[in-house]
Formats: structure tokens, sequence, C-alpha cells
């Protein structure tokens, strides 16, 4: 197990987000969590990245156990992601934003940096390199140089995981990463999601609201309902359960 | 090793890593940087891989196919397999599995050498229909990780091999490559087949490099020129250019990042030597007219004039002919102001010597470049004559020719008027087809070209048409229809039209509408649409391309011999042509006899004066689902032009 929740309940005022929820995930699989709208599903991410801090339950990541996360503890420890409402740099070049994702593993001093003196110089050449070989395996050779704000939704959306895929994370978190998109644009992403997972090992936990994509790249399913984990399992089992099929078709009274 | 000897591209390779060995042989953009391999590095590289394939038991004789984008390894395999006396068999990278399994097949390869992951499944998809097919090698990894079929072999891999048998049996591939002459097969192309199966057109070492060395000695190519290899490494015309003819001259070439950055990647490399088909330059200056339309408006008329003035004046320059000082001073300030920068944006700031061949260009089209100061050229010639057949000389340049023949060619015509050639360039035979052979090169050795044409007054060959289209209309006027074709095709909203005639009263076309230039005319107008086939039927599309109808009629009309052929009726298909579904041959040639035979209803309706056609098509999409599409395509009439009426209607 690389990370698990344990008993996660989270509540804003009132309304109970998350309710005791459980799960794990596995070391290089690529697990789902989805459910209708307002199960839960983006809030049980952001506890995950420690942008939520849950009223109960605990977190445990690679042996330690957390109470809650801190966003930039997170990233530190290699938990990565991407926005449902794609959070890139519009006015930035599409190099620039994939370098952001860099940021952590600077280690310069300013003044270095200001100079753009030898250390800074190298460190940043050996960073472009890193960078450059995920801007070859995302095939977005061609937009380089173009400034983010300037290209189609598709090719923002593989942006953004060019940048998280750059801190080198050990888990990926991927909220609705396929949203909005056309079929072609779809099967596009779920190849690199799939090669991601092949290629570097990385684990990959991910949201989606569409059932069809998930059950095709998952190895388990998490499902979520009013907060509540409804069910858990292979994308077979899931699609079979009915406690699934009526949150998602609605069950007569 | 002495000059006299270098017979063969594995003996030039050698010859280079001694004499130039620190100098560029070839440059990919990899990580965004070009990387650099001299040519001392890529003769160890090809040395290496060339053990490895011997290893893996690639022998004498044997075909070894090639499948991938112009990449340095790519280049290094096809040089590998003829150290050994091995042919290279390269393959176009965009085309379906079952179309590779003709020529797999037909050669009896046992290896094969993929770029990708995309690659490796068409050869792996076939595999069942080809026995021969052993050993697939692969370049790129990426994907591959779980396959496991017994054929499959990393490129590494098999370098490594390579690298350990030279270790324990240094000189092997020194005595292999020095069995080669100048007679053996260095190469086997196949060609696209505009009709029926593709033929293996046989070339030889001296076809090859003899042809690459007159024509590298006449224009002054050295070892300091640069080209940019984009075009399928499988079409002649890319490989001469970037296989054969650098390792005549020793000049270096350069592969682009990937498909799309080619613009890119040529601004940044700037090559000094440059060749593409029509359509390539067509689509430049599709994008060129598209941004200009998208300018300011002082830019635009700014544009207008140095480009009214280039037209008159930009070539007699160029050729060194007298033009008065006052022009002169005016197009240096253009040049300054307008052509410089576009070159600049075209990647052609550096380029000595251009050529298009491979199809007819529009005249217009070709006057574009050479007026802002691109030394475009005409080029004749075929797989079969190893390319240099005609090329337009520096300073006498006719649009509507192809130029005289280069040295050591003859040319003559039947008296249907078809070209046959002579020349040391010609191939030997298609492969295991004798019957092929002997239809096309006759008993004197004279190749019979299919194309029909003639000779100027200068001396320069006109190509008309193919000897087989050129046809006749009812009334026994001529009918040439890639003329009228490549007419409509020189409007930037026109991407592809096809022309019916031959034994009819009258001439009626297809077209297919270019989607960039139209897609931007429509959105500046408020025309909504929701892809091709509805912009495509849309009234104001018909009337636009009814006007660009109506110019070539205009112009027809003024050409007495051909002013019967003015276009009466037409319609706008309502998919695009393409290669997959067999409407054009790989290299974007249309078919037009299959197009006339699939859309044989359409054809009809041109004819029998109805307003609209109903067709019902089944629809291939991008992920190979398939879907039917039914609709009523529109027909309209075009105006004509009485020949003397001409002058005032246009």
């Amino acid at each position: 197990m690389i990370l698990s929740v344990e008993n996660v309940s989270l509540a804003f005022g009132g309304v109970k987000a998350l309710r005791e929820v459980s799960f794990d995930v596995k070391e290089h699989e690529i697990r789902a969590i989805i459910g209708p709208n307002g199960a839960g599903k983006s809030s049980m991410l952001n506890v995950l990245n420690g942008v939520y801090h849950p009223q109960q339950g605990t977190i445990r990541f690679q042996q330690k156990t957390f109470k809650d996360m801190d966003p930039h503890e997170a990233a530190a420890l290699g938990i990565a992601r991407t926005f449902q409402n794609i959070a890139l740099f519009k006015g930035m070049t599409v190099l620039d934003n994939i370098m952001t994702g860099r940021n952590l593993k600077m280690h310069c001093g300013f003044l270095h940096q200001a100079l753009w003196a030898g250390p800074a110089r190298r460190e940043e050449l050996k960073h472009r390199r890193t960078v450059e070989e995920i801007i070859d395996f995302l095939e977005i050779q061609h937009i380089r140089r173009t400034p983010v704000g300037r290209l189609p939704y598709g090719l923002q959306k593989r942006v953004e995981l060019a940048r998280a895929l750059a801190a080198e994370p050990k888990v990926l978190l991927l909220d609705e990463p396929m949203a909005g998109m056309n079929l072609e644009e779809k099967q596009d992403m779920c190849r690199f999601v799939l090669d991601v997972n092949d290629q570097f090992g990385t684990t990959i936990v991910l949201i989606e609201h569409d059932m069809g994509v998930v059950m095709d790249i998952s190895d388990r399913v998490v499902v979520l309902d009013y907060g509540k984990k409804i069910a858990d399992g292979t994308p077979d089992e899931v699609r079979n359960d009915q406690k699934v099929i009526d949150a998602y078709l609605g069950v007569t009274h | 090793m002495a000059l006299e000897t270098l017979d063969t591209f594995p003996k030039l390779l050698v010859h280079h890593a001694l004499v130039r060995g620190d100098r560029p042989a070839i440059r990919e953009k990899d990580l965004g940087i070009w990387q650099t391999w001299t040519w001392h590095e890529f003769a160890e590289e090809v040395r290496a891989l060339a053990y490895g394939l011997a290893e893996q038991g690639l022998k004498r004789g044997d075909h070894m196919a090639l499948v991938g984008a112009n990449r340095p390894r790519l280049y290094a395999g096809i040089a590998a397999a003829q150290c050994l006396g091995a042919i290279p068999v390269p393959l176009y990278q965009d085309a379906v599995a079952a179309e590779m399994a003709f020529p797999i097949r037909n050669a009896e390869v046992a290896h094969a050498l993929a770029e990708d992951q995309e690659q490796v499944d068409k050869l792996l998809e076939i595999l069942p229909g080809c026995p021969t097919l052993k050993h697939i090698y692969y370049d790129d990894p990426r994907g591959l990780r779980n396959y496991n079929q017994a054929q499959l072999m990393s490129y590494e891999r098999l370098r490594d091999i390579g690298r350990e048998r030279h270790r324990r049996d240094p000189g092997f591939v020194r005595e292999e490559v020095a069995k080669g002459s100048e007679h053996d097969t260095a190469a086997l192309f196949f060609t696209s087949g505009t009709t029926g199966v593709p033929k293996g057109v046989v070339l030889t070492y001296r076809n090859l490099i003899e042809r690459s060395k007159v024509v590298a000695d006449w224009e002054g190519i050295t070892d300091r020129d640069v080209v940019l290899a984009f075009m399928p490494p499988a079409w002649i015309g890319q490989n001469i250019f970037s296989y054969a003819q650098p390792l005549v001259a020793g000049y270096c070439i350069c592969c682009p990042e990937s498909a799309e950055t080619v613009a890119n990647d040529m601004r940044e490399i700037g090559p000094t030597y440059y060749f593409a088909p029509p359509a390539v330059f067509e689509a430049l200056l599709t994008q060129v007219s598209v941004r200009m339309d998208d300018a300011s408006a002082p830019k635009r008329a700014l544009y207008r004039y140095f480009m009214d003035l280039a037209r008159r004046v930009g070539e007699r320059i160029m050729e060194g002919k007298p033009v008065s000082l006052g022009q002169r001073l005016r197009y240096w300030l253009g040049n300054l102001l307008v052509y410089g920068p576009l070159r600049n944006v075209l990647g052609m700031s550096r380029v000595r010597i251009a050529y298009t061949g491979g199809e007819a260009i529009g005249p217009d089209l070709f006057v574009f470049y050479r007026s802002i100061g691109v030394n475009l050229k005409q080029l004749y010639g075929s797989t079969e004559t190893s390319v240099f057949v005609c090329i337009q000389p520096n300073d006498k340049v006719k649009p509507d020719t192809v130029g005289p023949a280069v040295a050591g060619v003859e040319l003559k015509f039947t008296p249907e008027r078809e070209l046959l050639i002579r020349s040391p360039g010609l191939f030997k035979e298609y492969y295991k087809n004798v019957e092929a052979t002997l239809q096309a090169k006759d008993r004197d050795g004279w190749f019979h070209t299919g194309d029909a044409g003639y000779i100027d007054a200068d001396g320069h060959l006109k190509i008309i048409d193919r000897a087989k289209d050129v046809g006749k209309l009812a009334d026994g006027t001529l009918f040439a229809p890639k003329y009228l074709e490549n007419k409509l095709k020189f409007f930037p909203y026109i991407k592809e039209a096809v022309c019916f005639g031959h034994r009819r009263e009258k001439v009626c076309a297809f077209v297919n509408i270019e989607m960039q230039a139209m897609g931007n005319w429509a959105e500046k107008r408020n025309i909504p649409y929701s892809g091709y086939t509805d912009l495509a039927a849309r009234d104001e599309v018909y009337e636009l391309v009814r006007e660009c109808v109506e110019r070539v009629n205009a112009d027809l009309a003024q050409e007495a011999e051909i002013a019967n052929s003015q276009i009466h009726r037409f319609l706008i298909l309502h998919k695009e042509l393409d290669a997959d579904d067999e409407e054009l041959t790989r290299t974007r040639k249309v078919r037009r006899g299959f197009i006339a035979e699939k859309y044989a209803p359409l054809v009809g309706a041109l004819y029998d004066g109805s307003d609209t056609v109903h067709v019902e098509a089944q629809v291939r999409y991008e992920d190979g689902r398939t879907g039917t599409y039914s609709a009523d395509l529109k027909i309209r009439d075009a105006k004509t032009f009485p020949p003397a009426a001409a002058k005032q209607a246009a």
C-alpha cells in the first residue's frame, strides 16, 4: 500500500462532504474514484493533497500516518495533482508552465538565480532536460513556445498533466482529466494516463464522471455517494453492484 | 580508398568518415535540441548495426523493410543493410497495415526496422500473412514494454549484439563492404501505384550514385549544403535528397522533431537545398494568404503593393535580366520590408536551390516563390529514372516547362505524344514482375513514362498530363483534366478538384474545399458550420466556388486549344478525398478513374441536368468506427465564355 485513508470524515458546517470513508491505493495501480455529482469525489482528492483538513480519520502515505496533509508537504512527499478547471498560467508558454512543476526541486539561492550564475544555470539545464523528456512523452513539442491561453482545451489539459509529471510524483491525482473532451481527445488522454502509469510506474488516483472511460483503464474503483463509500472493487465488480446502479440511475422509493 | 572505387553507398560512407569525419552528417532535433552525428559517428553506428544484423542472419541479397519517419536511426538501418549487401525496402510510414503486406510478401522480407509502437503494431497485425517476416527491430521503445513476441528486439539491443560481434570478428563488415559493386541492387522502392498493385522498382548503386553526382556537380552542391528531410523516406523524392545525394556530395541532412514542428524546425535550420512537392508549397502559400487576410490594413496594403511589384520584376532581377533602376530600388526596399521577412517566416532565407516535382505546379504558385527571391525550379523524374531527368537551369526558368534534359539523358516521343527516356539512372527492373518490366522498358532501353508532352522551341520539356488521361471531348478537342484541376486548385479555397470530360460534350467537376481557408472565410462572415460536410453544403460556399470556376473558365477561353474545356457544372463533395479511402495515392494524386467509379451516380447527375443528387456514404471515422451519411448534394452551373468574348468578361 502506498496510500490509504481510514475513516475520513469532512464537514463544512452542517454539510457532511465525506462520512467515514476508508480505502487504499496499491503501488503502481490506477485507482479511480467515481460517483454522481456532489458525491464527495473532489473533496476526497482535496483531503489527499492537503487542501482540506478532515475533522476525523487518518491518511497513511508510505508507512507514515498523518492526521491531515498540507499542500506543500504533500507535494514534497511526492503527491502531484491536476485540477478540474485547468489551473495554468495562461500568459506563460507551455515550457515555462511545465518548468514551474520543477519548482520544489530547485535548490539554488535567490542571488544565484537572479545573476544566472553557474550553479543556477547548471540546475536549470538539468531541469530543462527532464521537462523536455516530458514534452516528448506527451507529444507537445509543437506548442513548446505557445502561450497556454491560446491553446485548445484538450491540449491545455495535456499541459497540466505535463506540469504535474514534472514534479516526478510517486502518486498522481487527476481531477476529471477527461471532462469536457470529445471522444478523440478522451482516447488520447486515456493513452497518456496508461503510458505514464506503465513507463514511469506512477501510481494514479483519478476522479471521473464518465463511467465508460474509467472502467476501461482503472485497476480498482471506489464509488462514493452522498459522501459515503458504497462500493469498492474491480471495474467488473463495481459495474454489477446493485448499490452503484441505484446511485447512478436512481431508485423509486 | 581511391575515388573511382566509391561505387556503393557503404564505400562512400567509409570515405566521408575518413575525409570529413568531424563534419555533420545528420542532425535530429531531440528533446528540444539539435543533436548532431558526425560522419565518423554515423559510420560507427552503421557498422555496429551491420554487425548486429549479420548476427541476426541478414545476408547478401536479402531484403530488409524500414518503416518510419526521417530519423537518423532509420537511415543508419538503410546503410547497415547495404553494408552486408542486403537490400533496404523503405515503406511508407502512413500506410495502413494491409498496404504493407504486399511489399513484405513480394520481397520476402525477413527483417524489418520499425520506428515505434504504431509501426510495430502494423507489422504484428500482418504477421500471420507474412510468414517470411522473422525479426522486427524497433527504435522507440515507448509503449512496447509488455510486448513479448519472439520477433521483437530493440534497436539498442541489436546494436549491442553488433558491438559484441565486432569485438569477436573485426574486419567482417569491412570485407562485406568491399564485396559490393556498382551493379548490385541498392534499394527497392515500391511505387505508390496510381493503378493496380504496387511495383517494386529495383535501383542499382550506379543508377542512384551516377544521377546524384551529375546533378550535384551541375548545381554546385557541396558538403556545406543543408537539407531538411520531412517527406516520407520511402518516397524516392525524399530518399534521393536525404540519403543518396548526401552520400555523394557529403552534405548534412536534418530530421525534424515531429511532423507538427516542421515549419519551426525549418526556420531554425535554414536549409540551403530544398525539395518539396507542389502541395507543400501550396499549403505554405495558403497559410501566408490566410494570415495576410487577418493582418491590419496598412500591412495588407504594403503586402499588396510589394507583391505586385515582385510579380512584375522579381523574377527578372533574380535571372539577371535588365530592370530599370527605379524598379530595382523599389524591389530592394520590398526585400527589406516584405520579401526578406516572408522568406524568413517560410524558413527559406538561406535556400540556394529549391526544387519541386512529382506533380505539375500551378504557374501562379510557382511564380510567387520565384518573385520573392526563392530560386524555385521544376524538376522532372520518377522512381524508375532515379529522379533526375529534366531540371530548369538557374538563368532560364519557364513556369510552364520542366526544363531541358540533365546531362546523360535522352528523350523522345511516341506518335501518341508519350515521353520515352533513356538514362544511366534507369531502373533495372520491377521486382519479380517481368511483364510490367517489359511493358515499361523496351528492348532498346527506352522507358515509357506514361506522360504526354513535347519539347518546346528552347529545348525545354513540357508535360501536359498523363498520356492515358489526356482525352478528347466529344467534339474532338483536347481534354487535359489535370491541367484544369491545377488551375482550380490554385485558389486558396479549393483543395482538390476532379474534372470529367473524356468523350463527353462538356467538362464537369467535383470540388473539395480547403478547410482552413474556407473556415476562416466563413467565420469572418458569421456563417456557422459544424464541420467539413456542413460547410461544404452551404450556399455561400457554393457561390464562392462558382466565382473561382468562372475565373478559370475566363482564363481557359483565352487559350484557343483548350477553350472548349471550360467547366460547365460542378458540385462540392460531402467528404474530403482521402488516401485511406483509396481516392488519393499516398503522394496525394487524385485517382480519377477510381473516383469516377465510386461516385458514378454523382457524375451521372452532373451530366443529366439535375439540380441535386442524393448520396449515401459509409464514413470511416478516425477511431475506426463507421457511420452512414446521407444528404442531397447541390449541383451548380458555372458561366462559360465564348473564346472571343473572353477579354471583356475577365
